[in-house]
């Protein structure tokens, strides 16, 4: 597979880990009633999508840099990347990501 | 039709007429007691233990493609009982009791063959970890044996002693693991089940759950609407998108595991050998190839091949703890789908949905759980309660803290 960094451009996936599915950026509030059962379904649970995927993917061997891989997990298709920051940043301006 | 060798003889003498298909290609009814989906080792063998043990056999195993077509025949073979944890251990050491008598059990030749496995070790720390576990074994009464470097150089003396960086000090056996043909047990209980009255329907694909204030009354499926009183879902590796039907999340993200196949040999390695530095496990089929993998590939995937990163990752490893490997070649490589759970144990357990049950999250290590996974989740449908040896598989041990991490790493999906 090979990974569009946004910034290094193509660069081989296996310099880079995985982490896991994209929703991990969006981290339960702590403070709210059911916080436990909410951290429970954040920490453990997965959509485990067969088709496209936002997943997270950090380029270890590279910069250093985290990002959002959109992926087909039945064809290994790569389909769009973005660094994890912006699509962070656009979650806590209350976006959708 | 009992198989037997007089049965040989005698069909062979009289021109082979009267062989009949090992089983029934149905068309499915429309209501049953207990429908299956997913027609694999596992699937089968619950058909197989329902009719057999329990007596219903008013069953319908559903398969998608045909059957055995999945993880059962994409497998390296290994079956074994060499666990730790009290929640897995006796679990384990069913299964391989019951791999010892299944052939005898329902009457086919699965080629299930005993020739060990061993554990190396490279280091104290390792050898302290190995001993711990061969305790924990003989306590669940399995057996182990602990191996030193002398005794495995007597064994297995084409391994790489002197390696620099990983020395093998020593090992854990296991002398009652082994192999089994794969396809054989899917073969084999679907061939029991069959005689038994459970209706095995191929191309069947589901397409959804009929469920009713919480309630499943049955399925949707490419071939029309199924009733049953019990769903049983049986598909690990597919787990995350069938239950996403019924509107369930999982702890279970699904990879993809690759094996590998070389030219046939003349017969080298004696039993299974595992190396303990990297991640490599490696045996030789009776045809003489040698059958090995090691890690996932690493990422989420529902396709049945993986990458050349991991196959050079696995043939690294086994470079390093096996030199001579390095001479034979590559005949095959193939993908399997993985439902990872997030602390590397299964699960075999009822739903919040009523009549809806649940296996899977087998990591890579569902084709050795195959007869006692059966034999349980059929102990769960019939009785409504867990069998005592697969009690801790809950879907919500993540809620309760009672989580079977064998290799104490903590919530991550690509544990083992």
């Amino acid at each position: 597979m090979i990974i569009n960094h946004p910034y290094l451009g193509p660069r081989d996936a296996a310099e880079f880990v995985y982490l896991g599915d994209a929703s991990l950026l969006e981290r339960p509030d702590w403070q709210s009633e059911d916080a436990a059962s909410e951290f429970h379904d954040y920490l453990h649970l997965r959509d485990n999508v067969a088709g496209e995927m936002r997943e997270l993917w950090f380029h270890e061997q590279g910069d250093r840099s985290w990002l959002v891989v959109t992926r087909n997990t039945i064809t290994h298709e790569v389909i769009k990347v973005e660094m994890a920051r912006d699509v962070a940043q656009k979650i806590s301006n209350g976006a959708a990501a | 039709m009992r198989y037997s060798a007089l049965e040989v003889l005698k069909q062979g003498l009289t021109g082979n007429k009267t062989w009949k298909p090992a089983w029934r290609d149905p068309e499915p009814k429309q209501d049953y007691d207990v429908i299956i989906i997913g027609g694999g080792g596992h699937g089968l063998a619950t058909a197989y233990y329902l009719s057999k043990k329990h007596g219903i056999r008013n069953v319908a195993v559903l398969e998608k493609g045909w059957i055995g077509g999945g993880n059962v025949g994409r497998n390296t073979t290994i079956v074994r009982s060499n666990y730790m944890l009290p929640g897995n251990e006796p679990f384990y050491e069913l299964s391989m009791k019951l791999w010892e008598g299944l052939e005898q059990d329902f009457n086919y030749n699965a080629m299930v063959s005993q020739r060990g496995i061993i554990n190396l070790f490279h280091n104290d720390a390792q050898r302290d970890a190995y001993v711990r576990r061969g305790n924990s074994m003989i306590m669940a009464g399995a057996d182990a044996e602990f191996l030193d470097e002398d005794a495995i150089r007597k064994e297995l003396p084409f391994l790489d002693y002197d390696n620099a960086r990983f020395p093998i000090r020593g090992g854990l056996a296991q002398r009652r693991g082994g192999s089994v043909r794969h396809d054989a047990v899917a073969w084999g209980y679907a061939r029991g089940a069959d005689e038994n009255g459970v209706d095995i329907i191929q191309n069947c694909e589901v397409t959804g759950f009929d469920i009713k204030d919480g309630v499943c009354h049955g399925v949707e499926t490419t071939r029309g609407k199924i009733g049953g009183k019990k769903i049983a879902v049986c598909v690990a590796g597919s787990s995350g998108h069938v239950m996403a039907k019924a509107g369930m999340r999982l702890p279970i993200e699904s990879h993809v595991l690759q094996a590998f196949v070389s030219e046939g040999l003349k017969p080298i390695i004696p039993g299974v050998i595992t190396f303990g530095a990297g991640h490599f496990y490696v045996s030789q089929s009776d045809k003489g190839g040698l059958v090995f993998g090691g890690d996932i590939d690493g990422y989420n995937s529902y396709a049945q091949r993986g990458n050349l990163p991991t196959v050079e990752d696995v043939c690294e490893g086994g470079m390093a703890v096996m030199p001579m490997i390095g001479k034979a070649r590559l005949l095959r490589s193939w993908g399997g789908i993985m439902d990872m759970s997030m602390d590397g144990s299964p699960f075999i357990d009822k739903t919040h949905i009523s009549g809806l049950y649940f296996n899977g999250g087998w990591c890579y290590g569902g084709f050795k759980a195959t007869p006692a996974s059966g034999y349980c989740y059929a102990h769960l449908l019939a009785n409504n309660a867990p069998h005592p040896v697969a009690k801790d598989y809950r879907l919500d041990r993540f809620i309760s803290g009672k989580m079977i991490d064998e290799k104490g790493m903590g919530a991550q999906p690509n544990l083992h």
